[in-house]
């Protein structure tokens, strides 16, 4: 079933990590075995954040050996980043398995990324000017605490709950997903779709990367692969509705902007509510209202409907 | 007989006449109150009872709308419902029953009889398997707004969702403003007013019952065909939007009726007992 929330302050920052926490985790029950949040800061001129980690939760349990493989994991990372030119001014632990890096590079972006996860066990979860991508087992409340989200300034966000359908329960299988190695995008995904395969193999033709089976990741690498051959992200957003099949109702951020988008069937849920300074969608009402426990004013998108919203 | 045939055809109806035996028992309009359920309360409408459902769970809050009535409790109103998902469900008795705010997914689903009006929104599903009674709500909707009524009065003031009345049996839905794709799909009895636009699909593989709209239709679906309206049914329109206080922006005498097609019809109406005799 899977839950989906995104959410935009026009003109503002606010607590966008206490605010995704508090409609992800009413959303629990549409999915309760990983949590999401792709949350977009304030974000600061050539500079860029990387979200890692260098094991899944699970491997915590495997003993002694782990500790020392994930330490010679970062270290090994570390030295790669420097390779390449990039010089890391910020290395925070996220969790004893996961870290947060700030840093300046100028190279290109997919040399970088191919080569930090060509490390055995190390996995990039974002990496953007503003966009940091948190996402691990459990529920909201419970992710949101381990990585200290609450008090996390932002303009906006979306997130995910899963129920493991398809995959594994893992990181690696949670959304929201990157669009790798794309700066700043990600995407939160509610459906299926059934050209997969076809699609990704098109896009693989053309030197995309994927880092998992999920078709989720998919819509995240087209919505960017237009973009970088400079569509804009509502028209990017338009062609998807027609090229992808299936039933799905899809949530992207950009560094600056946020859009949803419904298949031609309207067969997965959605709930809007819009103001003139903000913006918050959902897969049920449920969680928007609460943030704001008043009554408002909210609908349905319609089928094949395409909105994008701008922070 | 004929006469009636004739009549009921004019109104938009369909043609063939019910036989199933829970049809004639429990359905029939000329045997008005003729089944009661045995755990019915005393209704006095006059007796007034209200509580906040914000700190309440959909299971509590459901409980102590029942407790209400048992009390003899015949009109209440839930304040605070906080878009909380199945309340006001599974109610089989004469009631007035208020929401102050919006109600969730699957709201006042398998009602039997209660008057519902929700001041703010409902989410998916609302009134499913309605069985008689009004259910109506004084702002937006969502998907599959009364998925398979079979009876009863269901109105939305504002927008709804797509799928709207998919396999409806029966009653009236009533929707002020715009409806999405899919309205009316499967549709095999009943009547679905939508007095704004229509998405794409309309009435899509629809056996039986008859859509009006006020606005534009995207598109019709398959086996949906536009139907000649009737004095009768401008009457009937007049007055079932009036009791709401309804009028598309057409004008009722401007809407457009839309009915199955029949190529695709494959419907019967007997019930599997009597089909296991007959076959």
């Amino acid at each position: 079933m899977c839950g989906i929330a995104g959410l935009i302050h026009r003109g503002r920052s606010s607590d966008i990590g206490a605010e995704m926490t508090s409609m992800l985790q009413s959303l629990k029950h549409r999915g309760p075995d990983s949590t999401g949040f792709a949350l977009y800061g304030n974000a600061v001129p050539d500079r860029y954040v990387m979200r890692f980690k260098a094991a899944e939760q699970e491997d915590m349990k495997s003993g002694f050996g782990i500790q020392e493989r994930i330490r010679e994991r970062r270290e090994e990372a570390e030295s790669r980043l420097a390779s390449l030119g990039a010089t890391i001014e910020n290395a925070d632990p996220a969790t004893d398995y996961s870290w947060r890096y700030v840093f300046s590079y100028d190279g290109d972006m997919r040399n970088l990324a191919d080569y930090m996860e060509d490390i055995e066990g190390v996995e990039i979860l974002s990496i953007g000017k503003a966009l940091e991508l948190v996402k691990d087992l459990g529920d909201a409340e419970t992710v949101s605490s381990q990585y200290s989200l609450s008090g996390f300034q932002g303009t906006h966000a979306i997130g995910h709950t899963r129920m493991a359908t398809e995959s594994d329960v893992d990181i690696r299988s949670a959304h929201p997903y990157w669009a790798y190695p794309f700066s700043d995008v990600s995407v939160v995904h509610n459906g299926q779709l059934t050209n997969y395969w076809t699609l990704r193999r098109e896009m693989e033709r053309r030197g995309h990367r994927f880092m998992s089976n999920c078709d989720s990741e998919l819509i995240a690498v087209y919505i960017a692969d237009r973009m970088a051959r400079d569509e804009d992200l509502e028209s990017a957003m338009v062609r998807s509705v027609d090229e992808l099949d299936g039933v799905f109702t899809y949530l992207v951020a950009t560094s600056d902007r946020l859009g949803m988008a419904k298949d031609v069937m309207a067969a997965k849920p959605m709930v809007l509510y819009e103001s003139d300074e903000f913006v918050g969608l959902a897969s049920e009402e449920v969680a928007i209202r609460s943030i704001f426990p008043d009554e408002i004013e909210t609908w349905d998108p319609y089928h094949g409907e395409v909105k994008v919203w701008q922070a | 007989m004929a006469s009636v045939a004739h009549k009921s055809h004019d109104m938009g109806l369909h043609t063939e006449q019910l036989t199933g035996r829970t049809q004639q028992r429990f359905f029939s309009s000329s045997e008005e109150e003729n089944f009661t359920y045995p755990w019915s309360f005393e209704v006095d409408f006059d007796n007034r009872a209200e509580f906040d459902a914000g700190p309440m769970t959909p299971t509590e809050v459901n409980l102590k709308i029942r407790e209400l009535m048992k009390q003899g409790a015949g009109s209440i109103t839930v304040k605070n419902p906080q878009a909380k998902h199945a309340l006001g469900v599974g109610i089989l008795n004469r009631l007035n029953l208020t929401f102050e705010g919006s109600l969730g997914y699957f709201g006042c689903g398998l009602v039997d009889g209660p008057n519902i009006r929700v001041t703010g929104r409902v989410g998916w599903s609302c009134a499913e398997n309605m069985m008689a009674g009004t259910v109506v709500i004084e702002h937006n909707a969502g998907s599959t707004f009364g998925a398979a009524i079979r009876g009863g009065d269901l109105v939305c003031r504002g927008d709804v969702g797509s799928r709207t009345g998919i396999d409806q049996k029966g009653g009236t839905i009533i929707v002020g403003g715009r409806s999405g794709a899919f309205s009316g799909f499967m549709m095999q009895r009943g009547r679905m007013i939508i007095c704004g636009d229509a998405g794409k699909n309309l009435g899509d593989s629809m056996y039986d019952g008859t859509i009006y709209v006020g606005g534009e239709v995207e598109d019709l679906g398959v086996d949906c065909v536009p139907g000649e309206m009737t004095e009768n049914e401008l009457k009937w329109l007049t007055a079932k939007l009036g009791t709401y206080n309804i009028e598309p922006a057409c004008g009722i005498e401007n809407m457009k009726k839309f009915v199955a097609g029949k190529q695709l019809w494959n419907y019967d109406n007997l019930e599997p007992a009597e089909k296991k005799l007959v076959l």
